[in-house]
């Protein structure tokens, strides 16, 4: 009796369990065959990274243009995209120098430039683009409903900032179409670098017939925009595709010699762009601390690119902060060891330590400015940085100090910086620093209101002038977010916006860096690299600092 | 027959109940996110480029945000209830609707696949592992479950690519796509490691439920009635067991198909996750809404569809 049910019950478990498996296996396998079929019924997805018969490259995309209306596109994703698919006045060449673009040819005075229109210059539709297009396209970006974030960078253009502001109609504007193919543009003041403004995406033209018939969806998919650049996109899949073809109306169309750029991929993930690289599906791609050593392993030529922006600790100037004293801003600048920071703790090639707000890449009058003059430099001395840390606590009238709040991004670049930052002054000058770790616009808002004494910040360049870094930290500068005000350095900035002579220029640039410096108005980090890993056939990549980057519109397969 | 119509009525009372509940969920989900959303620092309309006041003033009044923020709740409600999420901030020229309507689909088609993939494995293992208690296959399957518990989808997604990538590189052709969307094959890896972690839960479900059938009366009645060990397996141990596994199948669907923004990220999947981290980080208060509210109605009304299929399944369940 007792016996039975046991002897039963594991003969059912030896018949069940055998059961089960074959179940299992059986579902499977039927589950697999029925991907399988599926899967070859799908068209085969056989894109390669490069097909030199076909002329085409496939690329990814870090993340997708949030949309691709020139006149409000902010980020470096639309620019890259917007400078393959449109063309402005000016462009710049394979060798980074300015070109005739739309314009065949131009006079920059003082008051006035004058740009004449090539006739062969033509919409994707087939029509010219005129001298109205790069008319409208202005006032539409500096009408104050458009509410663009680059509206400034029009400024220079008589009566720019009036309109922007709300105080002039978008018609005072000093662009004038004289004819379909004369621009006349009268300037609000000398602009030395007017001819480097001209190849930003907020100069690109754009169609009025075409943008008012969107009804403000313009540049929201591939069909609500209108190209004139060397590429139009031929499919654009949010999230997941973007594809270039070749643009048979553009009139430099010789010069193109790919056919498709596909962005088959959009993920911020670089290892997951390793992958496809290492997969053979795309032909580009960025490496990062984690993926870099695979790189290295697989003996890969590293390419380094200098980005041209500059990371810095900005400074909480008001008048209720600590970081007001000099004193303890010069403390923490002879305590900063920059150097280490960017080869021991940041360890990625490609970065520069940082010396200057003014990156190694600026042109000086004849050759790179930080040649001509060169940034002051600061040792590390811990003995002169408690020096003017005991002065600071005396000026300040303080018994002990209080910690310090220092703003950061949540990235993992940043949190290495701000960590070893906050160990080296605990141990070189015994304050206490708390870091305060926020989310993009959660930072940008404490950085607004002025919620911090310090913050991890960065700049990059807009145009290629000392002058895109050089007005940062003027008095009137909506971007100064620590409020550093200083007469002396308001009027050295008025003198390189107004002048046009280069010696007066950098000379001018000269002194705001003597004054960044002197004052320890901010403390430079390090200047920003990239290393990325490119299949060898692929050749011809333009990688820019200022302007379109990466620019494959000059690229060719070999082999 | 007048019981029969009872039930019935009863039943659709009950279901009518629960939507009526489910509504009222949601609306306290939208009302919590609504003001959790703006008491938050930062809004949507600030960027690295900062603006003029005048700019700043214009955009606040064409988003609405310049009026009082009960007021914009009020409309926010409004247009809400007749379906119309709003523009994103961030995506300037796109509707919230669109982004729902074109990214959802894909979630759901890789949440569908990978609660396939789960709830087949789930139940298989956990069959497996009660039948063959404290034995090898079981000792192994729950090692492997307390690991497909504990480690974090992005290390199995990481893993997952690699793994294709050497496959791939070993046969000198590409067997399954590394990343991307589009085709069947392109579905298959992401799908297996979205359901890794549901798989898991399932199997350790299905184990208990198993093994607490296996000193039930009727089982035991079975046995000693001498019916083929077969049938007693599948009719009276497998599909009973199978019960509280597909309890939790409708719940599981919900958090797969909105908790893959990491498997979406990894794989290059355009998928609705991804926009709903984005939304969180940009401060993309239209989005943000959007999001939350069509997860928290989807998961909700998830739940109340496995409810009422539960009291339809099983007799036992009271409807009250």
């Amino acid at each position: 009796m007792n016996r039975e049910p046991r002897a039963s019950q594991g003969n059912f478990r030896r018949t069940a369990g055998r059961q089960l498996i074959y179940l299992g296996l059986a579902s499977l396998i039927g589950l697999g065959a029925l991907m399988w079929s599926l899967a070859s019924l799908s068209e085969g997805v056989a894109e390669t990274a490069l097909d030199a018969i076909a002329g085409s490259v496939t690329l990814a995309l870090s993340e997708e243009p949030p949309q691709l209306d020139s006149s409000r596109a902010t980020d470096t994703v639309s620019s890259q995209i917007l400078g393959h698919v449109m063309e402005g006045l000016l462009r710049y060449d394979e060798f980074n120098r300015i070109v005739p673009g739309v314009a065949e040819r131009w006079e920059i005075g003082a008051t006035k430039a004058t740009f004449w229109l090539r006739d062969d210059a033509f919409w994707s539709d087939g029509s010219r683009i005129t001298a109205h297009d790069f008319v409208f396209a202005w006032q539409t970006a500096l009408d104050p409903q458009t509410a663009s974030e680059y509206a400034f960078i029009l400024y220079p253009i008589k009566n720019a900032e009036a309109i922007n502001n709300g105080q002039l109609d978008t018609a005072a504007l000093g662009a004038t179409a004289l004819n379909d193919t004369t621009l006349l543009v009268r300037l609000e003041r000398p602009v030395a670098y007017f001819n480097s403004l001209l190849v930003f995406p907020t100069y690109f033209p754009i169609k009025q017939s075409f943008y008012e018939k969107r009804q403000g969806r313009y540049g929201a998919d591939a069909s609500e925009l209108l190209y004139n650049g060397p590429f139009v996109i031929e499919k654009w899949v949010h999230g997941s595709q973007l594809r270039m073809v070749r643009n048979p109306h553009y009139w430099d169309r010789n010069r193109i010699r790919l056919n498709i750029i596909d962005y088959a991929y959009i993920t911020s993930d670089v290892n997951a762009t390793l992958n496809l690289f290492k997969d053979r599906k795309i032909a580009i791609a960025g490496l990062n601390s984690e993926n870099l050593d695979d790189a290295l392993q697989r003996h890969w030529k590293l390419e380094r690119f200098n980005e041209g922006c500059v990371g810095y600790i900005s400074f909480n100037h008001r008048s209720s902060r600590l970081t007001r004293n000099r004193h303890l801003r010069k403390a923490m600048q002879h305590a900063m060891d920059t150097s280490e920071l960017v080869y021991k703790v940041i360890a990625m090639p490609g970065n520069l330590p940082g010396v200057s707000f003014f990156p190694v890449w600026l042109q000086g009058v004849e050759r790179p400015f930080r040649q001509e003059f060169p940034a002051p430099e600061t040792q590390v001395d811990v003995t002169q940085a408690r020096y003017y840390l005991a002065q600071a606590k005396k000026e300040l009238g303080l018994d002990e100090w209080r910690p310090l709040t220092f703003l950061t991004g949540d990235r993992a670049t940043t949190n290495k910086i701000s960590e070893y930052l906050q160990q080296e002054f605990k141990e070189k000058l015994g304050l206490d620093i708390a870091i305060d770790r926020q989310i993009f616009k959660q930072r940008l808002a404490k950085m607004s209101s002025g919620d911090f004494d310090m913050v991890l910040a960065g700049w990059c360049p807009d145009y290629d002038d000392p002058l895109t870094f050089g007005d940062l930290f003027a008095s009137w500068n909506k971007n100064n977010r620590g409020e550093y005000k200083n007469p002396e350095l308001d009027q050295w900035v008025r003198i390189a916006q107004n002048s046009l002579e280069p010696h007066t220029r950098m000379n001018a640039f000269s002194e705001i860096q003597k004054i960044i410096h002197l004052e320890a108005v901010i403390l430079p980090t390090y200047e920003t690299g990239s290393v990325y890993v490119r299949d060898p056939r692929l050749k011809g990549v333009v990688k820019r600092a200022v302007g379109m980057d990466s620019d494959y519109s000059n690229a060719y397969i070999d082999g | 027959m007048a019981n029969s119509r009872t039930n019935k009525h009863a039943y659709v009372r009950y279901a009518v109940i629960r939507l009526i509940q489910g509504a009222i969920t949601v609306w306290l989900i939208a009302t919590a996110t609504f003001f959790a959303m703006h008491n938050v620092p930062g809004d949507p309309l600030m960027d690295e480029k900062a603006v003029s006041p005048e700019i700043r003033k214009n955009l606040q009044a064409k988003y609405g945000l310049d009026r009082p923020l009960l007021e914009q709740y009020g409309i926010y409600l409004s247009n809400m209830i007749r379906g119309d999420f709003g523009i994103s901030y961030a995506q300037e020229n796109r509707r919230v609707n669109d982004i729902i309507r074109e990214h959802f689909p894909v979630s759901a088609i890789l949440g569908v696949l990978s609660i396939v993939f789960a709830a087949l494995g789930g139940i298989l293992f956990g069959a497996l592992t009660a039948i063959n208690r404290n034995r090898l296959p079981d000792i192994v399957i729950m090692f492997l479950v307390i690991m497909g518990i504990s480690v974090p989808s992005f290390v199995f997604a990481a893993l997952g690519q690699m793994t294709l990538v050497n496959v791939n590189a070993f046969f000198g052709t590409s067997i399954l796509p590394v990343a991307g969307w589009g085709s069947v094959s392109h579905m298959i890896m992401p799908s297996l490691i979205l359901g890794l972690g549901t798989m898991a839960f399932l199997t350790r479900l299905m184990r208990s439920s198993m093994l607490e059938i296996d000193n039930a009366d009727y089982l035991r009645t079975a046995i000693s009635k001498g019916l083929p060990p077969t049938r007693i397996f599948l009719r009276h141990q497998l599909r009973n067991a199978i019960l509280p596994v597909i309890t939790v199948l409708g719940p599981s669907i919900a958090a797969i198909t909105t908790g893959g923004f990491v498997v979406e990220l990894v794989f290059a999947i355009p998928g609705l996750g991804r926009y709903f981290v984005q939304a969180v980080q940009q401060s993309d208060y239209t989005v943000i809404m959007g999001t939350t509210v069509f997860y928290g109605a989807f998961l909700v009304f998830m739940v109340i569809v496995v409810d009422l299929l539960y009291g339809l399944v099983d007799p036992r369940v009271r409807l009250d």
